[in-house]
């Protein structure tokens, strides 16, 4: 893949919005750059080929996990041929297997390479934008080398254009490091939640490594020293890392910010702080014990410390090990084993190349409009405080711009706005307001919670009651921004709205915390 | 002393079975089973059974 090329200068994130007067600064080590003044704070994987050396952007510009900008455009898939771990976590629970549920760790059908490989060229095939294949899980990847790297092989034959990841608690990497390498898999996502033995023994009750089960502190020990030593081999390897990190509040939240720095130091291209996903019925010791996972602002206050540090990843979804699609969508049940049996599978590389390159070209062409429309509004700007900044919540069905009607949501995107930049910070999952053609009036108090620290939601439509009742709680419903590219509708709006505070008209308040919506997306919990 | 894998809370995860030193342990439906004609406890051998130490769940593994 990454056929095609791109001017140098072709792409900036959302993130590299600057305000005027801003220099960018020179990259730093191993990718991704920071950039001047507000920027920084959102860089991360929204960040452009100006950011990072031209050999990294192609690693990365396709890539859904690794560049904000990709998810939009190009799929990802997992495929579970691993099933065996080799560490406990607290908040795992290998036993629970419910389509219905939906977070890593969880699958409905094993594969074996074999199959797996049929799937992953039914796929290609079906869907020409899934350009990576991951396998993280269900359990480790490599606790499982020869399910995983038997995998890796067949599809580096098979399928040269699809970029390979793997995901791993990190135990039994340095051992597999030229493996790694061999199959030129070049992503690897490494899960750590703490840089410390006495926080990591709160998370890990035990690891099996040297054919003993170990527990305690010294677990927790012997899994953070191979953590370190298997990040510094991938980076001096020159793989990129992303690392992957559980926000658990009163264990690791404190912590987070030394973790960020420490795998900054060693390399880490991107960091996903993740919130702790945590309910009694799914059975984890964390779940059963009633430890919580983080709200909403915990988790923006966390990620936002370690803004400047290892850039972060904002857009994860915590998908299953074995999902396909979009980022935030899961067509897992078109691809079941007996469907991909009566599938004809033909591998045309060049369908794949020259449907990728259009995908590119509406990138591109999306990416020129967006700019354009962001410098109008940005023209329009009334005086306002700098360091005004709201929380906006935006419906969108995708091509950047805000298409959603509200009841047809069943996520947000989350914009931090001031006046000089709109940037992304997050999803937020919800239940779909409007099933079946009507409201469902239940639903809106989950809504109402799940983007409550918002002071406004963009949507192309809304109904009378959901709008009145966003209204009673303080959310601005705002539907005259219909269709148009998400930063430019929220900095009008912000304009708009700077102007009533600024006339008098409104007055501006802080708004509460807002609660994130346990698991992943599955299309069964959308149906 | 063979061990045995109780079938309803086994996951089919496949953790024991390389770990197995005597190549006991296969897959059946789904789940793992030991063969008792070939399990030794991996006396002798490691200082705890090894399906035992490497499996995720509690009590799965126990004497036959």
């Amino acid at each position: 893949m990454d056929a095609s090329t791109l001017a140098p200068t072709a792409f900036i994130g959302i993130g590299q919005i600057k305000p005027l007067g801003a220099a960018p600064e020179p990259a730093s080590h191993g990718g991704c750059g920071t950039t001047g003044g507000e920027g920084k704070a959102s860089c991360g994987s929204s960040d452009g080929p100006q950011d990072m050396p031209a050999e990294i952007w192609e690693k990365v510009k396709n890539h859904p996990c690794y560049s904000e900008e990709a998810h939009h455009h190009y799929a990802r898939m997992h495929v579970a041929v691993a099933p065996a771990c080799n560490i406990q976590c607290n908040y795992c629970n290998r036993k629970y297997d419910c389509s219905n549920e939906s977070r890593p760790g969880v699958v409905s059908q094993k594969l074996t390479p074999d199959q797996a490989v049929k799937k992953v060229l039914a796929v290609a095939s079906e869907i020409p934008q899934m350009t990576v294949l991951g396998i993280a899980g269900p359990g480790d990847s490599l606790a499982n080398p020869k399910k995983t790297f038997d995998t890796m092989r067949m599809l580096h034959e098979q399928a040269p254009d699809i970029k390979l990841c793997l995901s791993t608690n990190g135990l039994a990497l340095p051992d597999l490091v030229d493996e790694i390498v061999k199959y030129n898999i070049d992503h690897v996502t490494i899960t750590i939640n703490m840089v410390d033995p006495a926080v990591g023994e709160k998370i890990y009750p035990w690891i099996f490594y040297n054919h003993r089960r170990i527990t305690g502190y010294e677990a927790a020990k012997i899994l953070h020293e191979r953590q370190m030593l298997g990040l510094e081999m991938l980076t001096a390897r020159g793989v990129l890392t992303k690392i992957n990190s559980v926000l658990i509040p009163g264990v690791n939240d404190h912590h987070m910010m030394e973790v960020n720095r420490e795998v900054k130091k060693r390399g880490a291209f991107l960091h996903n702080i993740m919130p702790l996903i945590s309910e009694p019925e799914h059975g984890t010791y964390f779940g059963l014990n009633g430890q919580r996972g983080p709200t909403a602002q915990e988790l923006k206050a966390v990620q936002d410390a370690c803004a400047g540090g290892a850039n972060l990843m904002r857009h994860c979804r915590q998908c299953r090990a074995d999902a396909v699609g979009l980022l935030g969508e899961d067509r897992s049940e078109e691809f079941t084993l007996d469907k991909i049996e009566e599938m004809e599978v033909v591998y045309d590389l060049d369908k794949r190349r020259s449907y990728q390159e259009q995908v590119e070209a509406e990138r591109q062409q999306q990416h020129a409009a967006k700019l354009d429309a962001l410098a109008s509004a940005q023209a329009s700007m009334p005086e306002v405080d700098a360091d005004m900044k709201v929380l906006i919540a935006v419906a969108t069905e995708g091509h950047g711009r805000v298409n959603q009607h509200f009841g047809h949501a069943t996520e947000f995107q989350i914009f931090e706005v001031s006046r000089d930049q709109a940037v992304f910070i997050g999803h937020r999952r919800v239940d779909l307001y409007c099933q079946g053609g009507y409201g469902e009036d239940e639903q809106l108090p989950s809504i109402v919670k799940a983007i409550n620290d918002c002071h406004a939601v963009l949507v192309s439509k809304i109904g009378a009651c959901p709008r009145d009742e966003l209204k009673a709680a303080g959310i601005e419903p705002v539907d005259q921004y219909a269709h148009e590219f998400i930063e430019k509708a929220a900095l009008s709006w912000f304009a708009d709205y700077a102007g009533r505070v600024g006339r008098g008209e409104v007055a501006h308040q802080p708004r509460g915390d807002a609660s994130i919506r346990q698991g992943a997306f599955t299309s069964e919990a959308a149906a | 002393m063979p061990l045995k894998i109780i079938a309803s809370t086994c996951t089919g995860c496949s953790a024991c079975e390389p770990e197995c030193p005597n190549v006991a342990i296969s897959e059946k439906g789904g789940v793992f089973k030991i063969d008792p004609s070939k399990c030794t406890e991996c006396e002798g051998q490691f200082d705890a059974p090894q399906c035992v130490s490497v499996c995720p769940v509690d009590g799965c593994i126990v004497q036959a």
